[in-house]
Parts: structure tokens; sequence; C-alpha cells
């Protein structure tokens, strides 16, 4: 077909030359002789044609786009299935399986986040995500004084194994994959799951799902950090050893560009700083000997999906591309499923808006659409109370249904990576692609990643994109509905969950009796041998999973570990 | 007008890391002619307070998401009358559910912004209530 967009398919690359030449430059001329008049006749609506990124778009894409590119069906493309996956790492995309749809929940105490999951589990969700109260996220107990007034506010409190077993009471562990956004101190809540599944009578072989565990990113975005970067390095080596001896189906890393975005960085940036940290935990991996192949398919990576479609989605394309290239060409993986950028995404929830507040289920709706024409393997769909509160129950279900109504109803899944070939989307692809390689560049100038954050260059990269962002809103250069234009006076409240102090009194209570009711001669010895395996050299989990099994809590371990690793303290600039 | 400078402490307590709405508006505070001290992430009530006394500030910005906000902001209101410093203007921007809006803006928060609020409109209200100091 005369028209491929695949500039060096053979035979079609002699009968694209035959009609550039032919139509002497068809998009020079098309521009010249048919859009220049029309625009002389009808002028370009006045607002800058720009993707959320800032990334300038032009009027039409052709062919020869991707022949300025130097794109090649084969080397660049290909198929679904294939080197370098660019069209997804399944042949049969969603033909053979949906994505996983896994809702982020987590609220108050433990036995109201397992309400909620058993809900979630009975209307149609396959997989769990817990979400955790921000004391646990850096490492301290519900009862610690900095927690005050935060306890179960945004996430569950979870202070102990005996939360852990009331979290996950009468759901079979066995039978559902469980994602977990812990960081810092994943290795105990790791630890805190295998000892509940143990509880249960269940192997640890057979667990299966992710603990979010990129440490890195903390520094750049997140901004739960514990420890400082090298020591996370190294208990990161430790979690890569243990899971690839222990725990074969789960996923020791969750690599995630979602907070990057959420920061305010680019499209390029969150795409490229999160790659950047992959290659930076293989090298972990590598450095303790470890073969690539035995722990690199069990990464995986995390991605936000903003308000821009097709810069979305050529994002994940680019994404699949460059960390196949980089496993095979750079690492050296010879296994396939090392070479798999396999990932989970959340529509964005820095795009929600407070104002008309049901408008946000028309973002979520795009987003994740983003999301499933660029093959995520699972997805969480905001609900639209999430920029008040966490969600109510009808919030959460509406969000879970649109996933559904994409899936079942839309026809997107029909056939797989239904853009690609689009000229625009190819391009988009190609120049995210470049554009992370120019990031790789100045990181591997800068001596890597660890070095690039002391030298707060993501950081600052960041800051920048946000700051032009809120700039090119207030300028009206970028129209959002509800906040800069087509504002509606008066308040449209919405119901929203409201998580009441009582929940704190409540966990404190119960945390306690814990630490009157536990062996404290047990919890003693077991958090000094934490301490003494983080002073040496032994791997910290087996002496974790001993402590955690003795009652010992999240504060307590992590609190061990600080001890001897010291707590990161950023340095603030703005 | 005096040539003496707005000068406005931007915080942000709480144990969250969601200091993109700080640290925009912080920016945007200074590129209108401000003088801003951030202090950067997870600082106590204690710590603002005294930050803002040491600094000598006409305003304290606080940014909060962790839904601590109750607990956070009654007791840096008290700490700021124990410093006989309630003449500092308290402004807080972030995710306030607004069944506390009110509460706490009885309690002696001169103003809350939500999400989605244009700095300019920040800009506007400190201006507008320290009028006494030229910016």
């Amino acid at each position: 077909m005369a028209d491929d967009p695949v500039v060096t398919e053979p035979g079609v690359e002699k009968e694209r030359r035959a009609s550039s030449s032919a139509d002497n430059n068809g998009k020079a001329r098309w521009l010249r002789q048919s859009y220049e008049p029309a625009t002389a006749h009808c002028s370009e609506r006045d607002v800058p044609f720009i993707t959320a990124s800032s990334r300038p778009v032009e009027p039409l894409y052709t062919r020869e786009d991707l022949a300025d590119r130097g794109l090649s069906y084969d080397r660049d493309i290909g198929y679904p299935g294939e080197y370098p996956y660019t069209r997804g790492i399944h042949p049969t995309g969603y033909r053979g399986k949906l994505w996983t749809m896994r809702q982020f929940a987590g609220f108050g105490s433990p036995e109201d986040s397992n309400r909620r999951f058993r809900r979630l589990l009975e209307s149609g969700q396959t997989g769990l995500s817990v979400a955790f109260h921000h004391p646990t996220l850096v490492g301290r107990d519900s009862d610690d004084p900095i927690a005050r007034g935060e306890v179960g506010k945004q996430g569950v409190a979870i202070d102990s194994l005996a939360d852990m077993e009331a979290l996950f009471d009468e759901i079979p562990l066995d039978q559902v994959t469980t994602s977990m956004t812990i960081n810092h101190p994943a290795c105990v809540l790791l630890a805190m799951y295998v000892a509940a599944g143990a509880k249960k009578g269940i192997e640890r072989k057979v667990l299966a799902g992710t603990i979010q565990n990129d440490v890195l990113k903390e520094f750049i975005a997140q901004k739960t950090f514990v420890f400082p970067p090298r020591p996370t390095m190294r208990i990161m080596g430790d979690v890569i050893e243990w899971c690839t001896a222990e725990l074969p189906l789960w996923n020791w890393v969750s690599v995630s560009g979602y907070h990057i975005r959420e920061a305010g960085s680019t499209a390029a940036q969150e795409l490229a700083f999160t790659l950047r940290d992959g290659m930076e935990y293989i090298q972990v991996g590598l450095d303790r000997g470890l073969d690539i192949d035995d722990f690199a398919p069990r990464l995986s990576f995390f991605f936000n999906a903003h308000n821009d479609l097709f810069e979305e989605v050529a994002k994940y394309r680019a994404a699949r591309k460059i960390w196949a290239r980089h496993m095979r060409e750079r690492y050296g993986a010879k296994s396939p499923r090392s070479w798999w950028m396999r990932f989970h995404t959340q529509t964005a929830g820095c795009t929600l808006l407070d104002r008309q507040p049901r408008n946000n289920v028309m973002r979520v709706t795009l987003q994740a659409l983003a999301a499933v024409l660029g093959g995520t393997q699972s997805l969480h769909t905001n609900a639209l109370d999430e920029t008040i509160a966490l969600p109510t129950e009808e919030n959460a279900i509406i969000a879970l249904r649109t996933q559904q109504v994409i899936a079942h109803e839309s026809g997107v899944t029909n056939t797989v990576d239904p853009l690609g070939g689009s000229y625009f989307i190819e391009a988009l692809t190609a120049d995210l692609e470049n554009e992370a390689e120019e990031i790789f560049a100045k990181i591997d100038e800068l001596g890597g990643m660890v070095a690039a954050i002391d030298d707060g260059y993501p950081q600052r990269e960041i800051q920048e994109s946000a700051y032009r962002y809120q700039k090119e809103i207030e300028a009206q250069q970028r129209i959002i509905v509800g906040q800069n234009a087509l504002t509606e006076d008066g308040a449209q409240p919405i119901d929203y969950l409201y998580i009441d102090d009582s929940v704190e009194a409540a966990q404190v209570e119960r945390l306690t009796a814990l630490r009157r009711r536990r062996d404290a001669g047990e919890v003693q010895r077991a958090l000094d041998g934490v301490r003494a395996a983080a002073g040496g050299d032994d791997n910290l989990m087996p002496r974790i999973l001993e402590a955690v099994h003795a009652y010992a809590t999240v504060g307590e371990i992590c609190g061990a570990m600080r001890d001897v690793f010291g707590e990161y303290h950023e340095q603030p600039i703005f | 007008m005096s040539d003496k400078h707005i000068r406005v402490l931007v915080a942000k307590p709480g144990l969250d890391g969601h200091d993109r709405g700080a640290k925009v508006v912080a920016r945007a505070l200074r590129d209108a002619g401000m003088e801003v001290i951030y202090t950067g992430l997870r600082q106590t009530p204690e710590m603002v307070v005294q930050s803002a006394v040491q600094e000598d500030v006409d305003v304290i910005g606080l940014s909060i998401h962790s839904g601590a906000h109750n607990y956070i902001l009654e007791r840096v209101i008290e700490l700021l009358k124990e410093q006989e410093a309630e003449d500092i203007v308290l402004v807080v921007g972030g995710i306030i559910p607004d069944r506390d809006v009110e509460r706490l803006r009885a309690l002696g928060v001169d103003a809350i912004f939500p999400p989605g609020t244009m700095t300019s409109e920040i800009i506007d209200f400190i201006r507008k209530q320290t009028s006494h100091v030229a910016a």
C-alpha cells in the first residue's frame, strides 16, 4: 500500500521515494498550496498548538515525518510480542487477556480497608492495591509524635503484622495479586505480607504481586523518603536478592514515573527519569552477581496517564522500545522477559479539579483510554472526588466502571496497538525516545542517577516544568475547563469521605495493647538482629522477617535501620 | 512607598511529599517581588512558628495535603498567640475539606486556597492584607 507509514519495509520504501519525488515533497507542497491559503482565509485559533508537555504540534503528520526521523518499520516499530515491542509485549494485546483493573485503596483502620477491598473484589476488580497512610510511608508508628493528625487519613494505618493480618482477613492471598505502594520501608511491609500469608498457611512461592520499592524516585518526586540514597540502594540489593531466591512471582520493584509527572514533569522527563532509575536497579542486581535474566523479568513500571491522549500513548510505546533496546544492547539480557517493559498506569490526580468535580469523570475516561491504547498491563482510574478526599464507595465504583466501559463497550480492545502506524503517533514516539536519550546522556555525564540526585538535576528540571505549566494556565495559553475558563459560579458540593480523628485514637490504643501483649525480649533480640545486619553485609530480609513475626512495628524496625543508615533530609530549593 | 519587601514564609507541614504547590506558589510570590523563605518538607507547627518569628515575616503560607490540617493549624495558631505574633497573616493552600474550612477561618486562618487557585489571586490577597508593607 503506497500510503504505508512504514518507510523501509521492503518494497514500500521504493514506492515511497517514487511518490515523494512525484509530488515534490508532499507535505511542504500541501502546506504551501492548501494549508497556508486556508489560514489566510480563516486564521488558526489564537492558541499555542502544544501538548500537555508544551511540545509544539504540527498541523499535519505524513510519511515524510517518519522518513525524516529515519524510522524503519522492522527495526523501530515491528510487531506486537516481538522485539523491540513498540507495539506491545504480547502478540495478542487485549484479545487474549484484558488489563488488570487494580484500584488503589486504603483508608482508616485495617478493618475499614478490608471492607473496601472485599467490596471492590465483589464488583469485578481483579487485583488489590494498598494505599498506606503517611506515617507508615515514612517508617513511623501511629503513636509517634510526628504522626499526629495523619493516622488513617490518606491510606490505611499499618503498624504491625497484626494490622496486616486484619487488612487481608478472609482474602485468599494465593488467588489475588496485591500491589503495595511503599518505598523506603518496602522491605518491612513486604516481610509483613509474606508473614500474613504464612499465618494463613500460604507458601511464599505462590504469592504474586508488586511492591513499589522505587527508592530513588522518593528523592526526585514523591518525597516520602526515610534513608539517604546510598543505604537505600544497599537495601534494594538485599530485596532483589531475597525476592529472586524466595518470591518467584513477586515484582520486587515498580519503577514509578507517576509521582514524577504529578510533581510537574513533562512526559519526556517522566519517561527518562523513570527508565533511568530502572537501569540503576538493574545495575544493583548485577553488582550482587545475579544473572540479569533471573531478576530483570520481575522489574515492573508504573506510569502516569495525563491529559494529552496522543502524547501519553506515544510515551508508553517509546518506553517499551527504549527498555527493550537498553536491556538487550546495554545490559546483555538474553531472555525476552527481561526486555519486556510491563507497566501499571494511574490516571493523573493532578489534573482533577474541585470545581465542577463531576467533569473529572470525563478527564479520567480520556486518560484511561490513553493507557489502554498504550497497552498497559494494569490500570487505576481515579475517582472524581480524589482531589478533595479519598474516594467514597460510590465514586470508587464509578471509577472502576469507567475501565469496564472502555474494556467492553468502546471496541478499542479488538485489535492490538490500534494507533500504531499513525504518522503522528510514530513521530511522537520517536521524538520522546530521542528526548529521553538526551536526558540519559546528561545523567550519565553527572555519574548516574544517585549523583544526579545529589546534584539536584532531576528535581530542578521537574520544578521548572511545573512552574511553566502553571504560568501557561495563568496566561490562558492552556485552557482548563472550569479553572481558567468556562467557570461556573457557586459551589457544587459533592459527598466525600471524611476520616475523623477517632481512627487515630483507636489505632494508638490498639498499638499500645500490642506492645503490652507481645514478648518484649523477643522483639528486642529481633531488632538487634536487624541492626546487626544493617551494620554488616548479611541480607536484611531474613532479620526483618523475624522482627515482623515477633510483632515489632514498622517504626521500630525502620528505627533500627535508621540507627545505622541515618535519615535523609532534603535541601529545600525552589 | 517604602522599599521594604513583603516577607513570606512558605512551609510544608505534614509527612507527605506533595510540594509542587508550595514550590510553585513560593516562586510566583518571589517573581511578584516578595521575599520568600521556603522551609522544605515535614515541618512541625513548632518549627513553622519558630522560623516565622526568627525571620520576622509578614505572612505564613502553609501547604497542607496530608489530612492533618485540623491538628496543624490549631497548633500553629496557638503558638502564634503564645509568641504574640498573631499579626502575621496566615494563609493555607492544599486539600482542606469544606466542612473544616469555616471552623478554621473562625479560628484565625486568613484565607484557604483550594487546588486550582491562580497564583495571581494569592498574590493579590497577600498584597491587600499587608498594605502597610509595600511590595
